[in-house]
């Protein structure tokens, strides 16, 4: 199964193909990140690897917001740590406005970190609470040297205004804030040094449904007044499709569909695709009560002995001996347009309605153990 | 006669920072075989509802009534609530992993249970087991009831979690959050398998969830808590497409992809209060954008609508639904409950223009300054000591 070729050359061209040149603000190709699995407490040996993202290539434009969706596991927070090189790549490269970051040392990488920012899940857990929000805030000016003494007060107080925050709460612990308010100060924060790329790793997923609205139209507010590139992550596919220009769509660390957002969402054309948009819940009875739900059978299986060829086969309906040994490339399918790619050797055509899902995989793996 | 009639139920609790008045006044019927679907957001009393039900808020104040079956739950003996509990009435948690012990083995934990409430056999009891799991949807049951609760994953523990809530066919299952913990497949799965089992035992289930989507699915009658109350009470259909409190109507438009949210979402502005510190009124009236001089002083009850339709609001209850003309009504109904200049005129007022910008505040000049963003145009500013700073008091 390792001796499998990436296949991503191809993929690479059409995911360039697919965006304009000139208009990439970051590009990955065949960015693979591999997990040691050791064994033994004096003597380590590597026994295995969790292929946690697996030769992923895609493009992301100036000023566009990226969707990256996917179930649990399959790698999109891995990758979005290792688009802002939080995590070294085991392979492949990264190019942000024109320069590869890949393999830049911590110190060589500095002058992009301003440039890319993140902004976290969990409000609580990615501010210390023993500090006050202000120099919360005011740590990347600190970091970088921005500004000091009462110019970054004022620096900061301007920001806390910027996502709605009161400025006179500076002083304040983050235990003093409520959840929406600490994802406000998670915002000002990665908004602190105006960075041209901002990755959103599931943002509102903690957050109520009011509170995630205000969150989402404060994103969107400050993505066209700053004219902002975001790649946002979450696993509510509503809300991807609600924020993204384009959309990923990922399964056991590859991308398996790449397209702009009205066309994955009328005509997905992976299996995959198809069976997540399906069981997305729809806060509509009567829409709910229509609607054909695909639903797959089994767990993703274990990226530490993911399947061959295309991953999804085990558990997809339209599965047949090809699938299992050839690993399909991303490209344009059933006379797509070049920004809608899809791997799949059985694409579906428009209007197709999946069969049911074999009850019991073929080749069945043991259902995501370790998983989760 | 229903099986499950609460009625006014309340429950509170003696903190340090003081009294945490989780639920004050809710009452609901469950009929056998039918859904009920509480929804709110985090804090508005849902969970401790139904956990004070099964007698699992020790040390609360808790008064009211809870007939079940005609026997009040509220005033059983502890031995007397242990018969009740696991066998006729069953409960699914969200986080199945912490409600299964990680030190014993699925099966175990499932025989345990059957054990405990019948005088059976541990291999007809185990026998019994493996039987669930199949019907749960759980590959190879008859060796994975061996395994231990780390070598399922999140959706087949919620599955066993199913199963062991089944085994003695219970009247009654509450299930807090079911599926919030699931990706949307799975999510997906767990549903279908619900209320296909529903419908195969007419077992009668309470759903209580923050998730619309989930309430659409599943729910035939819904409850929507805020701040421990019932703010509206409807069929699912009603709802959705009719609902009368501002609430309500609130949730309904923040949800993207909803019809009722437009291309940009309409938040409800500020924050749930405290259970500590509960506005006075209808303890909704800060976040309202059609809020009346009497809102901030009386408590609406919960007034009739049509056919068991109830709303806790002081609109007129013919205004109805979703959409920019019943905004219209609503709004020109509340203009006329309120006095020029008046508290209710001022908060009103806030609470549309937070709607309207979001709580974006663009700085005169500044941070933006060096990007040549200075001359942007600016967005509305509000004030700054908006609804959404009530919540940071401490």
């Amino acid at each position: 199964m390792t001796a499998l070729p990436h296949g991503t050359s191809p993929a690479a061209a059409a995911a360039a193909a697919a965006a304009d040149e000139d208009d990439a603000l970051l590009t990955l190709d065949d960015v693979v990140k591999h997990f040691p699995i050791r064994r033994g407490i004096v003597i380590k040996s590597e026994v295995g690897q969790v292929r946690a993202v697996d030769g992923v290539s895609l493009t992301v434009r100036r000023g566009e917001t990226l969707g990256l969706v996917g179930e649990t596991g399959c790698g999109k927070s891995t990758l979005a740590r290792c688009m802002t090189r939080l995590y070294p790549l085991t392979s492949g490269r990264i190019t942000f406005d024109g320069h590869d970051i890949s393999r830049l040392s911590p110190r060589a990488m500095r002058p992009y970190r301003r440039q890319m920012q993140m902004i976290f899940q969990d409000p609580y857990g990615s501010l210390n609470p023993h500090r006050r929000i202000g120099s919360i805030i005011g740590d990347p000016f600190a970091i970088h040297g921005v500004a000091d003494g009462p110019e970054r007060k004022r620096k900061v107080q301007e920001l806390m205004e910027l996502v709605g925050l009161n400025p006179e709460h500076f002083n304040r612990f983050p235990s003093d804030f409520s959840g929406g308010q600490r994802q406000r100060i998670g915002v000002a924060r990665a908004l602190a040094l105006r960075p041209k790329l901002i990755v959103c790793d599931e943002p509102v997923s903690a957050l109520d449904v009011s509170i995630q609205a205000q969150i989402i139209n404060l994103l969107q507010t400050l993505q066209s007044e700053l004219g902002l590139t975001y790649v946002f992550i979450a696993h509510d596919l509503s809300v991807v499709e609600h924020v993204s220009d384009r959309v990923a769509v990922m399964y056991l660390g590859k991308v398996v569909e790449i397209a702009e957002r009205a066309a994955l969402y009328s005509t997905p054309r992976h299996p995959y695709t198809a069976a997540l948009l399906s069981a997305a819940s729809v806060a509509d009875p009567d829409r709910a009560a229509v609607r054909q739900r695909i639903v797959l059978h089994g767990d993703v299986p274990s990226p530490i002995d993911p399947p061959s060829g295309c991953r999804f086969h085990p558990r997809c309906p339209k599965a047949q001996e090809i699938c299992g040994r050839v690993q399909p490339d991303l490209v344009p399918v059933l006379a797509d347009p070049p920004k809608h790619v899809t791997a799949c050797h059985f694409p579906m055509a428009d209007g197709e309605k999946l069969g049911p899902a074999p009850a019991e995989p073929a080749d069945a793996h043991p259902p995501g153990i370790g998983m989760r | 006669m229903p099986l499950l009639e609460v009625r006014d139920l309340t429950v509170s609790f003696h903190t340090s920072d003081g009294l945490v008045q989780a639920v004050r006044g809710v009452s609901f019927d469950v009929e056998k075989g039918h859904t009920l679907g509480v929804v709110g957001e985090s804090g508005s009393g849902k969970t401790v509802c139904t956990q004070t039900l099964l007698g699992l808020t020790p040390g609360a104040d808790v008064s009211g009534q809870a007939l079940f079956d005609g026997r009040d739950l509220l005033r059983m003996s502890p031995a007397e609530l242990q018969r009740v509990r696991g066998a006729r009435i069953a409960a699914i948690f969200q986080d199945p992993l912490s409600s299964l012990h990680p030190l014993y083995t699925v099966g175990w934990q499932i025989v345990e249970m059957i054990r405990a409430h019948r005088h059976i056999a541990r291999s007809a009891a185990r026998a019994r087991a493996i039987e669930l799991l199949d019907m749960v949807g759980i590959p190879q049951a008859a060796s994975r009831v061996d395994d231990y609760p780390h070598q399922f994953s999140g959706g087949m523990r919620q599955r066993a979690m199913i199963a062991m809530a089944l085994a003695l066919d219970p009247d009654l299952i509450i299930a807090d959050e079911p599926t919030t913990a699931l990706d949307a497949t799975v999510q997906a799965q767990v549903i279908e398998l619900m209320t296909k089992l529903q419908t195969e035992f007419d077992t009668a289930l309470i759903i209580i969830t923050h998730d619309m989507g989930v309430i659409a699915e599943t729910a035939d009658e819904v409850m929507v808590m805020y701040a421990g109350k019932a703010v509206e009470k409807a069929d699912r259909r009603t709802l959705f497409y009719f609902p009368h409190h501002p609430y309500t109507k609130g949730l309904l438009e923040s949800i993207p992809g909803s019809t009722a949210a437009g291309e940009r979402l309409r938040p409800i502005p500020g924050q749930p209060p405290s259970l500590i510190s509960i506005p006075t009124g209808c303890a909704f009236h800060p976040r309202c954008q059609y809020v009346m001089d009497r809102c901030i002083s009386e408590v609406p009850p919960l007034f009739d609508i049509a056919g068991g339709h109830t709303s806790a609001c002081f609109l007129p209850t013919q205004i109805l639904g979703l959409g920019e003309d019943v905004d219209r009504e609503r709004a020109s109904a509340a203009a006329a409950g309120r006095a020029e200049n008046g508290a209710a005129a001022r908060l009103a007022a806030r609470a549309t223009e937070e709607i309207e910008t979001a709580g974006v505040h663009l700085p005169d000049a500044g941070v933006l300054a060096g990007a040549g963003m200075s001359d942007r145009s600016r967005g509305p500013r509000t004030s700054q000591n908006s609804p959404d700073d009530a919540g940071t008091q401490p």
